[in-house]
C-alpha cells in the first residue's frame, strides 16, 4: 500500500505514526476546537488492483475516489466542521493474504473505515483482520454469504448476497416467462469454477426445479477457459430453452462470441452475475454477440439523476460505467453519511451509525439502507437486457427503461 | 455419518452426469469436438514452437514466454486500434520486432544475469515476466481488449463442423510456421550452428561458433514465433496483462510431449493436447477435463521423457 | 564464544519481539517472513541439499492445508492435532511423487516440471471433489481460542511460526552434520558417483522429498489456520510454488540460514516496493521484478554467497595488512 492524499504523498514516518493521527481526528468531534481546517478523516480504499482481478479492482477504486472527490468538493463532512476525506489506497494484489496485511497497515495508519474489497475470498480475509481492531468495513460486492454470516460486527455489506441475487433472478425469470406464456422449460447452466460461480450453480440447482424448470445440464468450466467451442456443442446437442451463464468477464465474452458464431438459438440467454452481459464495454465492442442478452446483476436506478450524472462523469474519465464503479461510489457515500450521523470519526461511533443507517441518497434501486447482521436488507439486483446497443432495465417494472424482448429474436447471421 | 451420506449422494449425482454425457457418445458431437481440438491445438503449437526452440537450445525453462506473448498480443491490438492494421498483416511488423526484442533480452539480461546456472536463469526469466506483466498493467491498464474484425464471425462449413475462419487460418499458419522453422534449422548455416550449440555447447565454442550470439539468435527466433502466434490468436481471443498465464502451462506440456527442441513434435504435441483437452472437456466436464493435459504431461515425463520426437534425454 | 553470544542475543530478541513491536502490521510481516523461511527451508531439504528442484511445492502446501482444515471443519478434529495429519499428508504426497519420479529416474528440469504437473492435478481435483468444498473453498469457523489454534492477537501466531522456523533450523543443522545430509549433498554433486560409493540414491531422495513434503504440509495447515480460508487456487496454485522456491534460491541454496535471509529480503523488497513506488497499480511489482533480476545478476550464489565473499575479502585484506 502506499498512502497518498489528493495533494501530497505522506511520508513513511507519517504513515507509521498514523495511529496517533487517528486518535487526534477522534477528539475533533468536540465543537470547542472546531476552528480552522479540521484534520482529514482517513478512509481505506482496498481492492485488488493488480493480479487476476485487476480490472474490477481498478474500476472499484475509481468509483470510490470519485465519491471522495465529490464529498470533499461539497465541503467535506459538515458534522465534523467540514473535515475532508483522505483516501488511503491499498492493493490486495488479488490475494487474500496480501489483503489482510494491507488491513493491518491501514489500521495503523488510522483509517476510520475500510471500503472494499470486491472479491469474496479477499473480503473474507480482510474483514476478519479488520475485526480484530474494530475497524468498520463497508463491503462493496463480495457476494458469498459467509461474508455476513460469521457474526462479525464490523461488516456492512451494501450490495446483495448470492441468495438474494438468485431469488430475485428466479422471480424475475418466472414473471418474464409467465408473461410470454411459459415458452421455456429446460435450462442449461454454464458457470465458472471459483467461489461465486460454484455457489451460484449450487443455489440454482436447488431453486430452479422448485419453480418448474428442468435443468438439463450444469457445466462448470475452469478459469481461464481458452476455448468454448465444446461447451457450445453441448448446448447445441441439448437444445435448452434457456442458457444461464455465470462467469467472469473474459470467459463471458468468449462464451457469448462462441454462441453467436455457432448460431445457437435459445429462447433466452439469461445470465446471473454474468461478467459481460451488463457491461457497456461488451455491448460496445461486440454488439452482435451482446444483442438481447439478459442479465440479473447489480445495477443503478435509471430514474435517479445522480446515477446518470455519475455515468457521464465516469465516461468522461474514459472508463466504462460498471457495477464496481457505482457500488463503490455508494459505499463511500454511505460511509460519509454515517460520519454525519455519528458526528464523530471514532470507529465505534461509525459502526453504530452504520448499524442504524437509513440512508436513501444512493443511486441503487434499494430503498433506504437497513442493516441486519451486517447485510443491507434492501439490496437487490435487477434484470437488464441489451436492446438497441444499450443496456435497459426490464425488471422490476416500476423503473424499467425498456420492454423485454422474449423469446429473443433470431439473431441475424 | 450424515456428511458421508451427503458425499455419497453428491458422487452419485456426479457419476450420473458423466453417464448422461457418455450417452452423448455420438459422432455428431465427437467429430466437431475433434475439429475444435485440432484448430485450438494449432494455437498451442504456435505458442510452443518458440518455446521448444529456446528449451532445446538453451536448456532453460523460460518463465517469460507467457508475458512476451501477452506483449505481442498488445502489439497486434494497438497496431489495429491506432493505424487500422489488420491483425494478419501485423505479422510483418511484429515478427521482426519480437525477434529483435528476444535477441536483446537474451543477450543483455538473461544470458548475463543467469551466470549459466539453471536456478538463476529461472529467477531471471521470472523477474523479467513480473516486470513485463506489470509494465503492461501500468501502461495499458487492466482492461481486457479484443478486436472485432469483419471475419470474427465468419464461419466455414467443413461438413462435420462449423469452424470460425480465423481458427482455420491459424491452423494452416501453424503448419507453415513449423515447416519454415524446420527448414531453417535443418538446412541453413544458422540452423547448423544452432543445432551444434544445442548438442554440445563447449564443442561448438571450440570450433569457433559464437555461442552467446547463437543463444540470442535462438531466443530471438523463439520470440519472433510469439509475434506470429499473437497475430493469429487475437482475432478469436482477447488480451489483458495476465493473459500469458493462460498459455504457459499448456505450452510447456506441448514442448515436453513433442520432445524438447523438436518442431514436428511441438506441432503434433499441440494437436494432441488440443484434442485431449477438447474430448476431456466433453466427457469429464470443462473443469475436470483440464486434468487430461496434466495427466498426459506426467505420463510422458515418466515413460518417455524425451517426448515423441526427442533424441537423447 | 562470540557466536554463542550472537545466537543468544538473536534468540532473545526473537522471543521478545511481540513485546517490543507494537505494530500489528510489522508483527504480521514477521509472521509471513518466518512462515516462508520455514517453507523455504522445507524446499531446501529437497532442492538445496539433495539438488532436486521442485516447481510444485504447492502440492504439499495444499495437501497439508486441506487435510487439517477438512479434519477440523468436517470431523471436528483439533487443529493442533491436525498439524500432525498435515505433516502425514504432505509426506504421503511426497512419497507418491518421489516414488514415481525417482523410480523412473527423472532429473533436472524434468523433475521440476513433473512437480508442477502434480500440483495442477491436485488443484483440479480439489475443484472437482465435494469434500474439499470444491471451488467455493473451505471456511474455517471463527472460534478464537489458543486450543483451536486461533489467537486473539498476532503474538500467538508469531510464536507458532517462530517454533516452526526454529525446528526447520534444527533440521538444517542436523543435515549439515549427519551422514544423511552428506549423502544428499553427494547425490546433488554427482548422482552416479554417489551410487558408485554405495549410496542408495533412490531411498535418500525419497526420504528427502517426504521430509520436505511433511514440513511444507505443516506450513500449509498453519496458513489455513491463520487466514481461515482456502480454495483450490490458493492452496495448489503456482503462486505458492514460486513464492516458496524463491526464498532459498535468493537466500542461498543448501545452506541453513539462507532461507531465513532470503525470506526476510524478499518480503522486505516487496514491502519496500509498495512504499516507494506509489499507488499506481503495477509499478511496485515492476520494481520488485527488477530487484529480483538485479539480485540474481550480482549475487549468483544468493545472499549467503555474498556473506561468504565478504568474509574472504576481509580475510584477504587482513592477510595483506599483516604482511
Amino acid at each position: 500500500m502506499t498512502i497518498r492524499t489528493n495533494t501530497s504523498q505522506i511520508s513513511r514516518r507519517a504513515a507509521l505514526g498514523g495511529a496517533a493521527a487517528g486518535a487526534v481526528v477522534g477528539t475533533l468531534g468536540c465543537p470547542a476546537i472546531l476552528q480552522a481546517q479540521p484534520a482529514a478523516i482517513k478512509v481505506g480504499v482496498l481492492h485488488p488492483v493488480t493480479g487476476a482481478l485487476s480490472y474490477s479492482g481498478t474500476q472499484s477504486r475509481a468509483g470510490a475516489l470519485m465519491a471522495i472527490e465529490e464529498i470533499n468538493a461539497a465541503g467535506g463532512i459538515k458534522a465534523l466542521g467540514g473535515a475532508k476525506l483522505e483516501p488511503l489506497l491499498a492493493d490486495a494484489q488479488s490475494k487474500p493474504d496480501v489483503g489482510a496485511a494491507e488491513v493491518e497497515k491501514l489500521n495503523e495508519a488510522g483509517v476510520a473505515a475500510i471500503v472494499g474489497a470486491y472479491a469474496s475470498g479477499i473480503t473474507l480475509a480482510t474483514t476478519q483482520a479488520a475485526a480484530r481492531h474494530g475497524v468498520p468495513c463497508v463491503v462493496d460486492v463480495a457476494v458469498v454469504d459467509q461474508v455476513v454470516t460469521r457474526g462479525l460486527t464490523n461488516v456492512f455489506r451494501f450490495g446483495p448476497g448470492i441468495k438474494t441475487i438468485v431469488d430475485t433472478a428466479m422471480d424475475n425469470l418466472v414473471k418474464i416467462n409467465d408473461q410470454a406464456g411459459k415458452p421455456a422449460k429446460t435450462v442449461m447452466i454454464v458457470h465458472e469454477e471459483s467461489a461465486f460461480g460454484s455457489g451460484m450453480a449450487k443455489t440454482l440447482n436447488e431453486e430452479l426445479p422448485k419453480r418448474g424448470f428442468e435443468i438439463v445440464e450444469t457445466i462448470k468450466h475452469a478459469n481461464p477457459t481458452r476455448d468454448f467451442s465444446n461447451i457450445v456443442l453441448r448446448v447445441q446437442a441439448r437444445k435448452p430453452d434457456l442458457i444461464i451463464p455465470s462467469n467472469y468477464y473474459d470467459e463471458y465474452v468468449l462464451l457469448a462470441r462462441a454462441l453467436r458464431q455457432q448460431k445457437v438459438s435459445a429462447k433466452a440467454i439469461y445470465s446471473i452475475l454474468g461478467g459481460g452481459a451488463s457491461s457497456y464495454k461488451f455491448v460496445k465492442e461486440f454488439p452482435d454477440a451482446a444483442a438481447y442478452v439478459m442479465d440479473c446483476n447489480h445495477w443503478f436506478d435509471p430514474r435517479k439523476t445522480e446515477a446518470l450524472k455519475l455515468k457521464e462523469k465516469t465516461e468522461k474519465q474514459n472508463l466504462f460505467y460498471t457495477y464496481e464503479v457505482f457500488l463503490n461510489w455508494c459505499c463511500v457515500k454511505l460511509f460519509a453519511d454515517a460520519l454525519e450521523r455519528a458526528a464523530s470519526a471514532k470507529r465505534e461511533a461509525i459502526m453504530a451509525a452504520l448499524a442504524g443507517s437509513t440512508w436513501d441518497k444512493h443511486i441503487m434501486p434499494y430503498g433506504p439502507t437497513k442493516f441486519v447482521n451486517g447485510q443491507n436488507t434492501g439490496a437487490r439486483p435487477v434484470t437488464t437486457q441489451v436492446l438497441d446497443r444499450d443496456i435497459k432495465v426490464i425488471f422490476p417494472l416500476e423503473f424499467a427503461s425498456g420492454n423485454v424482448i422474449y423469446p429473443m429474436m433470431v439473431r441475424k447471421a | 455419518m450424515e456428511s458421508c451420506a451427503k458425499t455419497a449422494a453428491g458422487l452419485g449425482y456426479r457419476l450420473a452426469t458423466i453417464g448422461v454425457i457418455t450417452s452423448m457418445f455420438d459422432l455428431a458431437i465427437i467429430l466437431p469436438a475433434i475439429v475444435n481440438g485440432l484448430t485450438f491445438g494449432a494455437i498451442y503449437a504456435l505458442v510452443a514452437l518458440g518455446l521448444t526452440l529456446i528449451y532445446g537450445v538453451l536448456h532453460i525453462i523460460n518463465f517469460a514466454h507467457g508475458s512476451l506473448l501477452m506483449l505481442a498480443l498488445y502489439g497486434v491490438f494497438f497496431l489495429n486500434r491506432i493505424w487500422g492494421i489488420d491483425p494478419y498483416l501485423a505479422i510483418v511488423v511484429l515478427a521482426p520486432a519480437f525477434f529483435a526484442l528476444g535477441y536483446v533480452l537474451q543477450w543483455s539480461i538473461i544470458g548475463r544475469a543467469g551466470h549459466g546456472k539453471d536456478q538463476n536463469v529461472l529467477l531471471v526469466t521470472l523477474g523479467v515476466s513480473i516486470v513485463i506483466e506489470n509494465l503492461a498493467l501500468y501502461f495499458f491498464s487492466a482492461d481486457t481488449r479484443a478486436v472485432d474484425t469483419a471475419y470474427t464471425f465468419v464461419m466455414v462449413d467443413l461438413g462435420v463442423a462449423l469452424v470460425p475462419l480465423p481458427r482455420l487460418i491459424a491452423f494452416v499458419a501453424s503448419l507453415v510456421v513449423a515447416l519454415g522453422l524446420w527448414v531453417v534449422i535443418q538446412h541453413s548455416d544458422l540452423g547448423r550452428a544452432i543445432r551444434a550449440v544445442a548438442k554440445e555447447r563447449q564443442g561448438a565454442q571450440l570450433v569457433g561458433i559464437d555461442v552467446d550470439h547463437i543463444f540470442a539468435m535462438s531466443f530471438g527466433i523463439g520470440t519472433a514465433c510469439l509475434g506470429a502466434a499473437a497475430c493469429l490468436l487475437l482475432p478469436t481471443f482477447y488480451v489483458s496483462p495476465t493473459v500469458g498465464h493462460v498459455f504457459v502451462l499448456v505450452a510447456f506440456t506441448v514442448v515436453v510431449l513433442g520432445g524438447m527442441g523438436s518442431f514436428p513434435g511441438a506441432l503434433l504435441g499441440g494437436f494432441i493436447i488440443g484434442v485431449t483437452e477438447s474430448l476431456g472437456g466433453l466427457f469429464l466436464g470443462e473443469s475436470l477435463g483440464q486434468i487430461g493435459i496434466s495427466l498426459i504431461f506426467i505420463a510422458v515425463l515418466l515413460f518417455r521423457p524425451t517426448g515423441l520426437f526427442g533424441g537423447r534425454a | 564464544m562470540l557466536r554463542a553470544a550472537v545466537t543468544g542475543a538473536v534468540m532473545a530478541a526473537a522471543l521478545a519481539a511481540p513485546f517490543l513491536i507494537a505494530s500489528d502490521f510489522w508483527l504480521g510481516f514477521l509472521i509471513t517472513v518466518l512462515l516462508f523461511a520455514y517453507m523455504g527451508m522445507a524446499w531446501n531439504v529437497l532442492g538445496g541439499y539433495a539438488g532436486q528442484f521442485s516447481f510444485g511445492h504447492a502440492v504439499f502446501f495444499g495437501a497439508g492445508a486441506y487435510t487439517s482444515s477438512i479434519l477440523h471443519v468436517t470431523f471436528g478434529l483439533n487443529p493442533w492435532i491436525g498439524l500432525a495429519f498435515a505433516a502425514l499428508a504432505g509426506g504421503g504426497v511426497g512419497a507418491l511423487i518421489g516414488f514415481l519420479s525417482f523410480r523412473f529416474g527423472l532429473r533436472g528440469s524434468y523433475f521440476a516440471l513433473i512437480t508442477l504437473a502434480f500440483a495442477e492435478v491436485f488443484r483440479i481435483l480439489a475443484n472437482w471433489v465435494e469434500f474439499t468444498g470444491g471451488g467455493v473453498g473451505l471456511y474455517i469457523p471463527l472460534k478464537v481460542h489458543p486450543a483451536n489454534l486461533q489467537f486473539g492477537t498476532k503474538a500467538g501466531y508469531y510464536y507458532v511460526a517462530l517454533a516452526l522456523t526454529l525446528a526447520s533450523l534444527a533440521i538444517a543443522a542436523w543435515l549439515e552434520r549427519s551422514r544423511f545430509g552428506a549423502w544428499l549433498k553427494a547425490i546433488r554433486e554427482n548422482e552416479d558417483a554417489a551410487r558408485a560409493l554405495g549410496i542408495d540414491a533412490f531411498v535418500c531422495k525419497l526420504k528427502a522429498i517426504m521430509l520436505s513434503g511433511a514440513m511444507t504440509g505443516v506450513g500449509g495447515a498453519f496458513y489455513a489456520q491463520y487466514y481461515l480460508y482456502i480454495d483450490p487456487g490458493i492452496a495448489f496454485g503456482p503462486a505458492v510454488s514460486v513464492e516458496i522456491l524463491l526464498v532459498p534460491i535468493i537466500g542461498g541454496l543448501g545452506t541453513a540460514l539462507g532461507p531465513l535471509l532470503g525470506s526476510a529480503v524478499l518480503q522486505g523488497a516487496g514491502e519496500l516496493a509498495r512504499r516507494v513506488m506509489g499507488d499506481v497499480p503495477g509499478l511496485n511489482l515492476v520494481f520488485y521484478g527488477l530487484l529480483l533480476v538485479v539480485m540474481v545478476r550480482f549475487l549468483p550464489d544468493g545472499l549467503i554467497g555474498l556473506a561468504a565473499r565478504l568474509r574472504t575479502l576481509r580475510r584477504r585484506a587482513k592477510v595483506l595488512a599483516d604482511a
